[in-house]
């Protein structure tokens, strides 16, 4: 991974809509390429442009106005991200310039994904997305990785504190592959995979 | 001494460190990919130069956006542009050497079915696939889940995956389903009942009288189904029924091993005092034949209820219903059987039992596209085909089809559709597409209708026309 994160403000788009599920976030047909790349475009294709195939901006949706546009932060509502498992969202979202998500809770595989590609995706209550979503009409948010805390620059001496573990925290800030971080372990995979031949040969003869 | 649970038992045997902060670093049997990531997947990998560890346990299958048209060529996508993602798949996979499936393949089909058919799904494995549905392979009794392109790459130059432990649910189903209620029916009324978040990112363990009563299949159709309700995955022990499932399957056991690991699997089940985070009990003998009518799964009901009151407006509207009003009786534009969840040989055989001498009504664009090529087969074997033909539907080539579009044909705009599949989020099958997710034996009672038809209701409602 290379992205690295510690401190991040930037101006946060709130998509306030339960259970958005990675079709909305890229649509099927706007998986174009055999790569992890040319995605940003079709980041919410059907709600971000006026026909199906086009790429003339739907003013209604929020990451077109002019205000929004240079959005780096999200702000959803619970279960974002469910549904398939394409990594495109990510990669799309990534592309767009997305590098925060705040949400009351996300999709398990989406909220992996988010992870490994250098997203910082927070979950928090109700009543606090609720109020950033307001404040983020009125000035930038910040999201403080190393404090764990965000805040609003509309709503003064006010701040709330987010979960995030040990691991995903380090693998964030520094920017760490967790291949080769497990790849430390190999020598623990291959002492399993040689007792595992003896009591389950069935798995090794394919 | 507190017991442990069946995911406790498939966790620990594969769990090889400790990988700090409540991870774990689980060891890899099975890793599954399909061509919409797979190509990516493997290219990434070798860009970086990292090999495959164990490629004789790695498996490339074609299904998301194959062709479905009857007679296909080698390379046709279903999506314009999308060749590119079956020949880049298939060149890597026999660049790496790793089991490809390819789209000529006599085994070539959707993974979630092909997997537990030939014995690459097996009772106590672990595996993983970039597909969210991989979920369904717990059905065998395996840890089973789907990850992202990027774990799976991980997977596949490490054969571990570094994964946190998740939280235990049990769902305990007793009583006897009516006749006429499926798999898909409990499981979309679970989903009614508790959301589409109720399943808390848990391991759900199914069991109960109503799961030892269902059909492998069946049982493949619920956990499938397992992460529309944000569960992590699902499991069921393997009984009997299982093992004669997987028994003499190209990739299971060898005649020599076949006792070993039989024995093995019947021990895979949750010790009587195994405590469980979170417990739902359902009576199986109230639920009744079910249908969506939002844009999520949890936006459910009978067949024979009304819109909620407490429906989403945007819900509503995209789906263009109103709160109050019957969803029976809605003409629809579309059938569609098929898919991971409902495409294996019993859920054809459930449609063909009510589209057996009748005809698809006039306006309703019907297909059916068999779950793997093993399916069809055996469907054609017992005539189901011209069962389906002569209705009126559509008959395909196997593959994930019409279940998510991916640009090329599909249903119109607005088209009301009553379809076997997992997901009725916004343009899933098309834009402005509105699908009602069902079991095949409603889909088959609608397209004959020509209206949103319970199988029990067809003979009223043809009278009534």
């Amino acid at each position: 991974m290379k992205k690295t994160f510690s401190r991040h403000s930037g101006v946060a788009a709130p998509l306030l809509i339960d259970n958005i599920d990675t079709d909305q976030i890229i649509p099927s047909r706007e998986m174009k390429t055999v790569s992890k790349e040319g995605l940003g475009e079709g980041l919410f294709a059907g709600w971000r442009y006026t026909e199906v195939g086009g790429r003339e901006p739907n003013q209604e949706f929020v990451l077109n106005q002019n205000s929004k546009i240079d959005s780096t932060i999200l702000i959803a509502g619970s279960n974002f991200g469910c549904g398939s498992s394409r990594e495109h969202a990510v990669w799309a979202l990534s592309e767009y310039g997305i590098r925060v998500i705040l949400a009351v809770s996300f999709g398990e595989i989406f909220h992996a994904n988010c992870l490994r590609n250098g997203i910082l995706a927070v979950s928090l209550s109700q009543d606090n997305i609720d109020a950033l979503a307001n404040a983020s009409n009125e000035g930038e948010i910040t999201v403080d990785l190393v404090e764990q805390t965000v805040s609003a620059a509309s709503i003064k001496d006010w701040k709330c504190d987010f979960e995030i573990g040990a691991y995903p925290k380090k693998m964030l800030m520094e920017g760490l592959c967790p291949i080769e971080m497990t790849l430390t372990n190999e020598k623990a995979i291959d002492a399993f995979l040689q007792v595992d031949k003896e009591t389950r040969p069935w798995v090794y003869t394919v | 001494m507190q017991g442990k649970t069946l995911l406790d038992k498939l966790w620990d045997y594969h769990r090889v460190a400790d990988a700090g902060d409540g991870y774990d670093l689980l060891a890899i049997d099975r890793l599954l990919l399909h061509e919409r990531t797979g190509g990516v997947a493997l290219k990434s990998l070798a860009e970086r130069g990292l090999p495959v560890k164990a490629p004789d346990r790695v498996f490339a299958l074609m299904d998301h956006i194959v062709s479905f048209r009857e007679g296909r060529g080698r390379d046709e996508a279903r999506s314009p542009g999308g060749e590119v993602f079956i020949t880049q798949t298939r060149e890597m996979a026999q660049k790496e050497q790793i089991h490809l499936i390819d789209t000529d393949s006599p085994m070539q089909g959707i993974v979630h079915v092909v997997a537990p058919e030939k014995g690459i799904a097996l009772p106590g494995l672990s595996m993983v696939c970039p597909d969210s549905h991989t979920c369904s392979l717990g059905a065998l009794g395996a840890l089973a889940w789907g990850v992202g392109s990027s774990e799976a790459e991980h997977v596949m130059a490490t054969g571990a995956i570094r994964v946190k432990k998740p939280d235990q649910m049990q769902i305990v189903v007793n009583g006897e389903l009516q006749h006429g209620v499926s798999a898909k029916d409990l499981a979309l009324h679970l989903i009614a009942k508790h959301g589409a978040s109720g399943g808390k990112r848990c391991a759900i363990e199914f069991s109960g009288t109503t799961i030892d009563a269902l059909s492998v299949e069946e049982r493949l159709t619920l956990c499938n189904l397992a992460v529309e309700f944000a569960a992590f995955t699902a499991i069921i022990a393997p009984d009997k029924k299982t093992l004669d499932f997987v028994r003499d399957s190209e990739f299971g056991p060898q005649k020599n091993n076949i006792e070993k690991a039989e024995s093995m699997w019947l021990s895979l089940c949750s010790d009587d005092h195994a405590q469980f985070d979170e417990i739902i009990e359902i009576d199986a003998s109230q639920i009744k034949p079910q249908i969506s009518w939002g844009t999520s799964p949890e936006e459910t009901i009978g067949v024979d209820d009304v819109i909620p009151d407490t429906a989403s407006l945007k819900s509503l509207t995209y789906m263009g219903l109103q709160v109050g009003e019957k969803i029976q009786g809605k003409n629809i534009g579309g059938a569609f059987i098929g898919s991971c969840t409902n495409g294996r040989l019993s859920d054809l055989i459930s449609a063909s039992e009510i589209l057996r001498g009748q005809k698809v009504a006039a306006g309703v664009k019907a297909v059916c596209v068999p779950g793997s090529k093993t399916v069809k087969h055996e469907a054609e074997k017992l005539g189901l085909d011209q069962i389906f033909k002569q209705a009126g539907f559509e008959w395909g080539e196997p593959g994930c089809a019409m279940c998510f579009y991916a640009g090329g044909e599909t249903f119109p705009p607005e088209a009301r559709v009553v379809s076997s599949t997992n997901r009725n989020f916004e343009g899933r099958q098309g834009p402005g597409v509105r699908t009602h997710l069902a079991a095949p034996s409603v889909v088959a009672a609608s397209a004959i209708a020509g209206a949103i038809c319970s199988p029990s209701e067809l003979k009223n409602f043809k009278c009534e026309q």
